[in-house]
């Protein structure tokens, strides 16, 4: 514990990371956006051959996708939804005088919008594939980057509430999307190893909301559906997911109505990059001055 | 114990198939049971048979066949009577 702390408050005090008072709130210097910014050109450059269509949603989804997508289901814990003040000048009177007394919660009369935090960056995707009709034959491939939100605040630099997400989706059959999320495995660790990183693939499970979520727990790392890319940043004993390779079978494909040109529900897969945490991970394994970084590493990132 | 099984399977476990048509060892999961449905079946069982499953149960085994439930059920039951 000692570690994560005295790592993020070296972050604060290098500027690399800028305090907002919340745990897991955070700005960022130029410096550690310029990391981010090169490793997503390292992105592109092993994955930008493979000619997945880009899109860019905002960090907030439509309410209603994220209702359908069962997130409730399984993240109740970790999902962050917008209200607003819907109310009319008097009951905007009465908020500010709660809000001038502070006794009472003013954010309780604030309600639901149709805007939820996204809490991956595909989220979006999947709807937006589903209203377009069949995929064609060669199934469909997708680029997808977003700041995402999940509740848990924690002092862990690594674990942050908003942070970015870069994702390629695969839709298909079973073997295309496998042979996709193994493509990305053997990519990742050549990338990572390129970046003098120390990394390990494991068998993974998603944080499941309580007992049941410990059925499901089980049910996917039983099924090898979920694994990470681990790299030692706050501990070596406990590395952290910079990356993580997911088979939803055709899960996504039957809840969303995607479908392949002969009628059948497409599998999907997606490959997952932590930005935050792969910057996090360079900063500590090289140390907090980019200029100090190894000089192969500064190639592979700036050359 | 076999016909709350097939009551709670058909109530919650969502498949496209009858359930009086399955056999005892038939694959659930082959007939469409999903993740969420079992363990809305795992929470049904507990409440019917007053039972509390172990995490070294929770798993797809379990949940296999309308028989790997029973004799889930079955084991938990005989585990608490032996307790």
């Amino acid at each position: 514990m000692d570690m994560q702390v005295s790592f993020l408050d070296r972050l604060f005090d290098a500027g690399l990371l800028i305090e907002t008072g919340v745990d897991g709130l955070y700005g960022r210097s130029g410096q550690f956006e310029d990391v981010i910014a090169a490793f997503e050109r390292l992105i592109d450059k092993v994955g930008g051959g493979d000619g997945a269509e880009a899109m860019r949603f905002p960090p907030g989804m439509n309410r209603a996708f994220f209702e359908t997508s069962g997130y409730m289901k399984s993240f109740p814990q970790l999902a962050g939804t917008v209200h607003s003040f819907c109310g009319n000048e008097l009951d905007h009177m009465s908020l500010l005088k709660c809000m001038e007394v502070g006794e009472e919660d003013w954010t309780k009369g604030q309600e639901a919008t149709d805007i939820v935090l996204t809490p991956a960056a595909c989220y979006p995707l999947y709807p937006t594939v589903a209203r377009r009709g069949s995929l064609p034959a060669g199934g469909g491939l997708f680029d997808l980057q977003s700041y995402c939100f999940r509740h848990e605040p924690s002092r862990d630099p690594a674990r942050q509430q908003l942070f970015r997400m870069r994702e390629y989706v695969c839709m298909g059959t079973e073997s295309h999307v496998t042979d996709f999320r193994q493509l990305w495995m053997d990519r990742g660790v050549e990338m990572m190893k390129s970046l003098g990183l120390d990394v390990t693939i494991d068998i993974a499970n998603d944080p499941f909301f309580g007992r049941a979520g410990k059925m499901l727990v089980n049910n996917q790392r039983d099924q090898n559906l979920k694994f990470e890319l681990l790299i030692p940043i706050t501990s070596v004993a406990k590395p952290t997911a910079c990356m993580s390779f997911n088979y939803h079978q055709d899960s996504f494909g039957l809840k969303w109505g995607l479908n392949l040109e002969d009628g059948s529900v497409a599998h999907t897969a997606c490959v997952g990059f932590g930005l935050e945490r792969i910057a996090l991970a360079l900063f500590h394994t090289h140390g907090l001055d980019v200029k100090e970084w190894p000089g192969s590493v500064r190639a592979t990132l700036w050359g | 114990m076999n016909e709350t099984i097939r009551e709670l399977l058909t109530r919650v476990g969502g498949l496209p198939v009858a359930v009086t048509e399955l056999e005892d060892g038939a694959d659930l999961y082959a007939a469409g049971l999903s993740s969420f449905a079992s363990v809305q079946l795992m929470l049904g069982l507990e409440e019917a048979f007053d039972i509390e499953f172990p995490d070294s149960l929770l798993n797809r085994k379990s949940f296999a066949s309308i028989a790997a439930i029973e004799q889930t059920v079955s084991h938990i039951l005989k585990a608490r009577e032996a307790a």
